[in-house]
């Protein structure tokens, strides 16, 4: 497997990568870590003619936490996410999320920005960070524009981001509450069968906030405020459990492959999502 | 044919320089063009870890990193590892507890292995089972991999203590 | 002269049969030493590869090679037009078949080689595939075999004569143009009568998905051919490389002595690497065309998509028993999926190889089966993935009968296997089907299993597991997963089995150098089974000298004697007896020369451990060493000098080892994800020679066993494309997906084979198999399941349960 022969470019900063893709338009692709875009080279799926490398761009790394909100670069690997020891504290959900991705040597090298930039329905970061609420700083050649993460996914592979922009941080409301990420797969290093991500408030008994998203279960992540709301205000019984999921069913839009047909995923997403939510409660 | 750069590395201590088409893989940089064929290709796609090598402290699977991307990279190979007369702990213990049978995906194991030890000194079964979920192996369903990877860790646990 | 230490030290000293050596060949594998083909560079070398088949079932109108000639460092596009000439556009199949080298007019299968591009380097040969223009024209695909043999689409042309009629196969008559053959073991009318009349029948259908051995280390070579000389040397993943020289010899027309073949290091086999691939073919012609040595080496996809499936059985059978569950009768039809060409790799006169071992372990009077192999637009292949020719797919069968039965007759699985094992006594056994298996004791095993895992109290625990989920206080399922196996291994007696006419003996060639160390050279090539290690264990306790003073050599036609090589279980079987046996020529001579050092005559000295001393005078002795030297250094009267022994082994019979499985699971209904929560394998492969290795085989066997029962498999969609042509769908578990196993054994040594050893490296994948299956299968029994077919991966385990009303 040897992909077709490219430029490489390694700029050291914004204005940079804005050039190169101001330059180049469609025939260029940016990345990070590489491992959604190099095996889709190898295969010859994709054709990229200049390749933008960000790894020396300053400013796209570390990982701020502040009162209210926290930062992410996106050059920030999942592993950097699971060992950010204050990150475990304010939002364990990531951690808990980025150890179900792929294994240790794809963790070392996948970042949060191209977890959530390329659009991959079977990624796990948006349906993430569509639960957070997190919005996306996309640097352009007018300026940088935050985009929320619930309005920047249009279609497998079609995001908010235009060829000329980059994403440069994430950036994510302090959580609050209990949280879950569930996810069944077939194996390490496979996308979900079904994953979940719940963040849940939990007011003397009664769930005063709930946001919930899934994963590769449409052509886009599904964040469903209707399964939200219908845990709002209920002690997250069962009648609220049937009625997160009866709606949550409705949003979702999965198709078949080799992971199964539509019925066993629907199925499927029931059942993960319902174990999310009862532990995100027990947690809340 | 794209243009070619100039790429400095640093393999197991040694300096490397050469030019290079930037698509070139660095698996295949490393086995092809600087003949160290411990890393091996399993499956192409970043699934299966034989092509283990640690880079800047990291553990990457060199079939998914172009030559390019590694430019100015310090890079460990099994063959930086450990030698004859100057085994690494893992390498022992791989011998001693069966570890390998083929022996393909051993040195992508290894290297992975002794990267794990360091993110984790003393890990548990489990911990050893989740830390090695990127490298494949076809013959040893995994068993005595991990009691390779269990008593190495004993053992150099052993070594600090007595240094100490 | 007194003994400095022990005879139990001199015993421990060899490293002999027994113990549990350290392997010799891992020093150089834990440093990245190992010398695998694609680590072979020559000067001047160039890359060779594959423009590939989108399309299952096509007419190739064109191929336009002129971009690519034009591409640099492109150096020649070989197609069958170039291959034509020289004859070699085709090539015969293992099964006595042909198939395309390169695509001659058509394409039947997803992948196939279309033309072969020579280029400096992998860059360059990637860049000229991208640009040869293939111009094709769709064909109806078929991939269900039943449809095939109804089907007006012709697959086979070739096949066909002029005026339509159907010409007879390798294996005689053909029903259909989409027909291979059919082969029939066991009496037919007997044993439909017998069903017929029984009082008890239980019948089955089920399916044998088809999957891949899939070894870490894709197929290649490296071709070479030296003009000077007239010599090509060919390095390759060959599982028997003589075998491969006779064939390049016969399909070159170079003669054999001047093909050189070398099988290095081998990264896993499987059975993926015993056959003839096109690979090889155009890296030979390239190599003479170019005069440049050429490599060829599989990408993953090439390799899970063009090279050597295994399985693909469909597979329908009754079995008839009495009330009390003695089993009367066993019939089976088995609808063979070979894909587009007839390239299974068996014995030539068992198309579907050791399939009639199908009776399994038990005391069948009766019993008939029947295969017919088919045509489809599918890879070609049909390996022995991890076993003996076929003989998963029969155990699976017979150990999926058995509960079958037991389901019908309302009875414990395991009492029903017990009250039909073949008794102890009955060895030398003659089954139903025709083979005579030659000892067993599985009475004893099968008790020492079910006791070790308290078998009444996992039934108890199971049944009140059940009560609980009926009751809504789980969601989880519990199974017990049992197979009791008997393999065939050890191809084979050469009356019976050959491959292309070449008779599956193999061979052992020893030399003892005079300082008292040997090397041995085998006609088998290790692919991970550590012969390095057990060889030379082999041959310490034959001939008294120290294992680590003992070479072993293999996969070099120019120095290892001719042997048919490694897979079906056949090394320890078959090349062990030879090295036993020269071992045992080298002793004869030795106890000559001891004789006449001690001044006694030969039959007053006797061997002991390391040395031949003189009978009732242990005092008076010669060691192996002593001897060896005074072979290179003394004039003894009517003996050559040296020490040197070869031999030709023709086993008398197969070996049957045999093993009894429990497997322990937990399913969650809802999710269809498993669990092992316990899996016991008793192995008896009769004598052991490294209790280590055998452990490490028995893992990785069963690992592979896991894999295929709970979600490996090649699967197509209808119009013939690859679905799981990746790692990311093709199952290879990580160690996450993994659970310990506990081993045991019991010995039941053969009574033919020289050490009395059987071979053991794919029983755990044989056994295993079916009591993965069955522990799914178990778990849904109290439900009301009968059969479901494997793979067992989540969605198809929910379906079970769905299917059973399981979801409410």
């Amino acid at each position: 497997m040897i992909p077709a022969a490219f430029d490489y470019h390694r700029p050291k900063d914004i204005a940079g990568v804005l050039a190169l893709l101001a330059e180049h338009g469609d025939t260029a692709r940016v990345m990070a870590g590489g491992h959604s875009l190099i095996p889709m080279m190898k295969l010859r799926m994709t054709d990229v003619q200049h390749l933008i490398d960000l790894q020396d761009v300053g400013g796209l790394s570390g990982i701020e936490i502040g009162s209210t909100s926290i930062r992410i670069g996106a050059l920030v690997t999942q592993a950097e996410l699971i060992d950010h020891a204050r990150l475990a504290i304010a939002a364990p959900i990531l951690r808990e999320a980025a150890l179900q991705i792929a294994d240790p040597q794809v963790r070392y090298m996948g970042t949060i920005g191209g977890n959530v930039a390329n659009g991959d329905p079977g990624n796990d970061m948006p349906g993430l960070m569509q639960c957070l609420n997190a919005s996306f700083t996309l640097a352009g050649p007018d300026g940088e524009r935050q985009v929320a993460a619930r309005e920047f996914y249009e279609a497998a592979y079609v995001t908010a981001r235009s060829d000329d922009e980059v994403l440069t941080a994430v950036t994510i409301p302090m959580p609050a509450g209990g949280h879950a990420y569930e996810k069944q797969k077939r194996k390490i290093g496979d996308y979900a069968t079904a994953a979940a991500a719940v963040q849940i408030v939990n007011s003397g008994g009664t769930c005063s906030s709930a946001a919930i998203a899934m994963t590769n279960l449409s052509d886009t992540p599904v964040f469903s405020e209707a399964a939200g709301a219908a845990l709002v205000g209920s002690s997250v019984d069962n009648a609220a459990l049937n009625a997160a999921v009866a709606a949550m069913l409705e949003d979702i839009d999965p198709t078949e492959d080799n992971r199964g047909p539509v019925a066993f995923k629907k199925h499927a997403a029931g059942v993960i999502l319902r174990r999310a939510i009862e532990r995100a409660w027990s947690r809340a | 044919m794209a243009k070619k750069m100039h790429i400095k590395l640093k393999v197991n201590g040694k300096e490397e320089e050469f030019l290079a088409e930037p698509r070139e893989l660095l698996i295949y940089t490393l086995r092809e063009r600087l003949n160290i064929t411990g890393p091996h290709i399993g499956c192409e796609t970043s699934h299966c870890g034989a092509c283990t090598v640690t880079i800047n402290g990291k553990s990457v699977k060199s079939c998914t990193m172009f030559v390019a991307q590694a430019d100015g990279a310090d890079i460990t190979t099994i063959e930086g590892i450990g030698a004859a007369g100057n085994l690494h702990p893992l390498q022992e213990a791989f011998k001693e507890h069966h570890g390998l049978q083929c022996g393909y995906c051993t040195p992508g194991m290894i290297t992975r292995a002794a990267k794990l030890l360091e993110e984790i000194p003393s890990p548990t079964e489990e911990q050893i089972r989740f830390g090695m979920a990127g490298n494949i192996c076809r013959c040893t369903g995994y068993q005595n991999i991990v009691k390779s990877i269990q008593a190495a860790a004993a053992q150099m646990n052993a070594a600090r203590e007595a240094a100490e | 002269m007194k003994d400095e230490i022990s005879r139990d030290d001199r015993v421990a000293n060899l490293k002999g049969m027994g113990c549990s050596r350290k392997r010799v060949e891992d020093a150089r594998f834990t440093q990245g030493k190992g010398n695998y083909v694609d680590d072979i560079k020559l000067d001047g070398m160039l890359f060779g590869d594959f423009v590939r088949s989108p399309y299952a079932h096509a007419r190739v109108t064109n191929i336009d090679t002129s971009a690519a000639l034009k591409v640099p460092g492109v150096l020649a596009v070989l197609t069958a037009a170039d291959l034509a000439p020289l004859g070699l556009h085709w090539m015969p199949t293992l099964a006595g078949d042909k198939q395309m080298v390169l695509a001659d007019g058509k394409v039947l299968f997803q992948g196939q080689e279309v033309a072969f591009v020579v280029a400096v380097d992998r860059y360059a040969a990637a860049d000229g595939i991208d640009a040869v223009v293939v111009d094709y024209e769709e064909l109806p695909v078929i991939v269900d075999p039943f449809e095939s043999q109804q089907s007006d689409v012709v697959l086979r042309e070739d096949l066909v004569a002029l005026d339509g009629s159907i010409p007879p196969g390798a294996h005689g008559p053909r029903k259909h143009h989409n027909h291979i053959f059919t082969w029939s073991a066991g009496d037919k009318d007997p044993t439909l009568e017998v069903i017929a009349n029984a009082e008890v029948v239980a019948e089955a259908s089920m399916y044998y998905h088809r999957t891949h051995p899939c070894p870490l280390e894709t197929c290649g070579c490296v071709a070479s051919m030296d003009k000077v000389n007239g010599k090509l040397t060919l390095w390759g993943t060959f599982q028997a490389p003589h075998a491969i020289r006779t064939v390049v010899s016969l399909i070159s027309g170079i003669e054999e002595h001047n093909i050189r073949v070398i099988s290095p290091d081998i990264g896993g086999g499987f059975g993926n690497k015993v056959g003839a691939y096109s690979g090889y073919v155009c890296s030979v012609v390239a190599s003479i065309v170019t005069g440049k040595p050429v490599k060829w080496i599989e990408d993953r996809m090439d390799n899970l998509m063009t090279t050597a499936f295994a399985r693909d059985y469909h597979m329908t059978g009754k079995i008839a028993a009495t009330p009390e569950g003695r089993i009367t009768g066993l019939w089976c039809h088995v609808t063979a999926d070979h894909g587009a060409f007839d390239a299974c790799a068996d014995p030539s006169k068992f198309p579907a190889g050791f399939m009639n071992i199908c009776t399994g372990s038990y005391d069948i009077p009766t019993a008939f089966l029947e295969v017919d192999g088919v045509y489809t637009n599918k890879a070609p292949g049909g390996v022995s993935y991890r076993c003996s020719f076929r003989v998963t797919e029969a155990v699976y069968f017979i150990e999926r009968m058995i509960e079958v039965l037991a389901i019908k007759l309302n009875m414990d699985a395991a009492e029903l296997r017990r009250i039909n094992f073949i008794r102890k006594e009955q060895f030398p056994y003659k089954a139903a089907l025709g083979w005579e298996y030659d000892s067993g004791d599985y009475h004893t095993a099968w008790d020492k299993a079910l006791a070790t895992v308290d078998y009444a109290g996992l039934r108890a625990e199971q049944a009140q597991r059940v009560a609980d989920f009926k009751a809504g206080k789980t969601r989880k399922i519990m199974g017990i997963g049992l197979s009791f196996f008997t393999e065939i291994v050890g191809a084979g007696p050469v009356k019976n089995c050959d491959i292309l006419g070449l008779g599956m003996f193999d061979s052992c060639e020893i030399r003892i150098h005079p300082t008292g160390s040997a090397i041995a050279r085998l006609g088998t090539i290790s692919q991970g089974q550590g012969h390095a290690t057990t060889f030379a264990q082999i041959l310490a306790s034959e001939i008294g000298l120290p294992a680590d003073s003992i070479t072993i050599e293999e996969g070099d036609t120019d120095t290892a004697p001719y042997g048919l090589g490694t897979y079906g279980s056949r090394s320890t079987p078959v090349a062990g007896a030879a090295t036993a046996m020269a071992g045992r020529k080298i002793r004869a001579k030795a106890q000559m020369i001891a004789a006449w050092l001690l001044e006694v005559h030969d039959n007053d000295v006797e061997f002991d451990v390391d040395r031949f001393v003189v009978k009732g005078s242990p005092e008076r002795f010669k060691t192996m060493k002593e001897i060896a030297f005074a072979a290179y250094n003394q004039a003894i009267p009517g003996l050559e000098p040296g020490l040197e022994a070869v031999s030709y082994y023709d086993p008398p019979n197969m070996t049957y080892p045999f093993g009894a499985y429990v497997c322990v699971m937990d399913i969650d209904v809802d999710t269809g994800v498993t669990e092992i929560r316990r899996f016991y394998a008793l192995d008896d492969c009769g004598t052991r020679i490294n209790p280590m290795i055998i452990e490490g085989q028995v893992h990785g066997g069963l690992t592979e066993a896991l894999a295929v029962a709970l979600g490996q498999e090649i699967a197509y969609d209808k119009m013939g494309n690859v679905k799981t042509g990746t790692l990311m769908d093709f199952f290879l578990p990580t160690a996450w997906e993994v659970p310990n196993y506990e081993t045991d054994f019991t010995v039941t040594p053969s009574p033919h084979h020289p050490i009395g050893a059987k071979g053991v490296g794919e029983s755990p994948h044989v056994g295993g198999v079916p009591c993965f299956s069955n522990a799914v299968q178990d778990a849904f029994r109290p439900f009301g399941n009968i059969h479901t077919n494997m793979p067992h991966d989540h969605w198809r385990i929910w379906q079970m349960a769905n299917k059973l009303g399981l979801h409410g």
